[in-house]
């Protein structure tokens, strides 16, 4: 069985070739880490393939996940120069409506908290919203506009960002099931072994999204990853009929909420290909992958609430996904104390494709011992277990 | 005796009926798709693509590629292999995604 890599000794093994795993990748290349990649599927076969590109600040609480998602929103302007013009990053910015003043109101403290956080935002009056966006429905109260939003083609993204760190000399093995850790007697983590090899490594990695927590399992420790499921509504092609991200304020609390029930709440984005994308639904019915009538139903009517006329044109099919969900809407990012030598890179739940450059970034600050950006505290993954919370 | 379709198939179809292409009258037979109408016509192009404006018409022919895609009665979008022609049709030619009148 072959080990280790032909081209020298590993610094770490990341599982998962989604955006995560991806940026990680790139960013550890980057600082001259030598670094595998292995994932059971394909590149972006899993919640990443299933996302909508949403590089998203607007609907984030002041907090250390809107501290994270302006780091990414800085990252991935940065990536654009390099990323060739198939990964589709567009920075179009968001605009968040309110139905009513008592909306609009609330909306309005958000916005203050996150401006003294960073974000950039202004308000826009109920007459000046058609000026943004001609096709919006009337009679709204209002709305912000969020400049720093943005979008990218998830899938596009994930393997450039992976073709990147090829070029810096990292070794992607897809197809490729993690079955086991290799560890020292004393516990610490050495590597992976799958089917076809053992890596060695003195770093792995977990960046299997929303499967992070039977990876956790299989190293003997502990992550609370659920699957939030979502769908998405995609029309046919049409011309640019919306310029933004747009969506009511409701998304908000939507997807802060912890039920398990169906939330839908329609966030409407254009695509260069031409489909307008619809999303997103949010419910906890585990790997159930059977499309919900009900969840599309709501999708179309909301949608056609904001822009009535997308009520003209043809919804031509739908794809779901399963969000990686962490109880606290936070990630897993960092060292997992509790097995040596596991680092964790998981649980961004529905903002995977907007955080992933920070995460990489941080994680590869992590295996080189330099001081992240960012304090890590907030996503320590043992925060879940009794003693960790009480850190 | 020259061997048609219509003949291999013993097909006995009612009366003609006429649509209409960009304005033009175009005979059909009850259970002919548009496309199938148009191709009797002579006509093989009844769609402009998003990018480039090249001409497309039928290329499948049962309803999987959505290269027929035809704008009929004001409706585009509609695929012409699998769409039946009715009397009085009105067929026009789509250009691009046919929705070009949407666009801010």
């Amino acid at each position: 069985m072959p080990t280790g890599n032909p081209r020298g000794p590993l610094d770490a093994v990341i599982v998962g070739a989604g955006v995560v795993g991806a940026a990680c990748a790139h960013y550890a290349s980057r600082a001259g880490l030598a670094v595998a990649v292995v994932d059971r599927g394909s590149v972006a076969g899993g919640t990443t393939g299933a996302g909508e590109g949403n590089l998203l600040v607007s609907d984030k609480e002041a907090g250390p996940e809107l501290d994270l998602a302006l780091l990414s929103t800085r990252l991935w302007r940065e990536l654009a120069d390099d990323l060739p013009p198939e990964a589709e990053y567009e920075p179009k910015g968001g605009l968040v409506v309110a139905p009513d003043e008592t909306a609009l109101g609330a909306l309005r403290d958000f916005a203050a908290a996150q401006r003294k956080a960073g974000v950039e935002t202004h308000e826009v009056p109920s007459h000046a919203l058609h000026d943004l966006e001609p096709h919006l429905a009337p009679g709204l109260a209002g709305g912000f506009h969020y400049p720093q939003d943005a979008q990218v083609q998830p899938a596009r993204a994930a393997a450039q960002l992976l073709a990147s760190a090829r070029r810096s000399g990292a070794v992607v093995h897809l197809g490729e099931e993690v079955t086991g850790f290799l560890a020292h007697p004393d516990g610490t983590l050495r590597g992976v072994r799958t089917p076809h090899r053992e890596l060695h490594a003195p770093a792995v990695v977990n960046a299997t999204g929303t499967w992070a927590g039977d990876l956790a399992r299989l190293a003997g420790t502990h992550l609370p990853v659920h699957p939030r499921r979502g769908f998405v509504l995609v029309t046919e092609p049409l011309p640019r009929v919306v310029r933004h991200k747009v969506y009511a304020a409701d998304y908000i609390s939507d997807v802060a909420s912890g039920s398990a029930d169906l939330q839908s709440s329609a966030v409407v984005e254009g695509t260069p290909a031409g489909p307008v994308l619809i999303g997103a639904t949010r419910e906890r019915v585990g790997f159930d992958r059977t499309l919900s009538a009900e969840a599309l139903r709501r999708l179309a009517h909301q949608a056609a609430a904001l822009f009535p006329v997308l009520a003209g044109v043809r919804a031509i099919r739908t794809y779901h996904g399963f969000r990686p969900y962490l109880p606290d809407h936070l990630p897993a990012i960092g060292p997992d104390p509790r097995v040596p030598g596991l680092f964790h890179a998981c649980g961004h739940e529905g903002a995977g494709i907007g955080l992933a450059p920070a995460t990489g970034l941080l994680t590869a600050a992590v295996l080189t011992g330099d001081q992240p950006a960012l304090d890590l505290r907030p996503f320590r993954p043992e925060r879940f277990d009794q003693a960790g919370a009480a850190q | 005796m020259t061997t048609t379709p219509a003949r291999l198939v013993r097909a006995d179809p009612g009366p003609p009926y006429e649509i209409t292409f960009d304005g033009r009258p175009v005979p059909a037979l009850p259970g002919q798709s548009i496309a199938a109408a148009l191709w009797a016509a002579g006509i093989l192009a009844w769609r402009t693509t998003r990018d480039s404006g090249a001409p497309r018409g039928a290329f499948c022919g049962i309803g999987a590629c959505h290269d027929c895609l035809a704008t009929v009665n004001g409706r585009p979008n509609r695929r012409a292999c699998l769409v039946p022609a009715r009397p009085g049709d009105v067929i026009t030619t789509q250009k691009g995604t046919g929705h070009d009148d949407l666009a801010v």
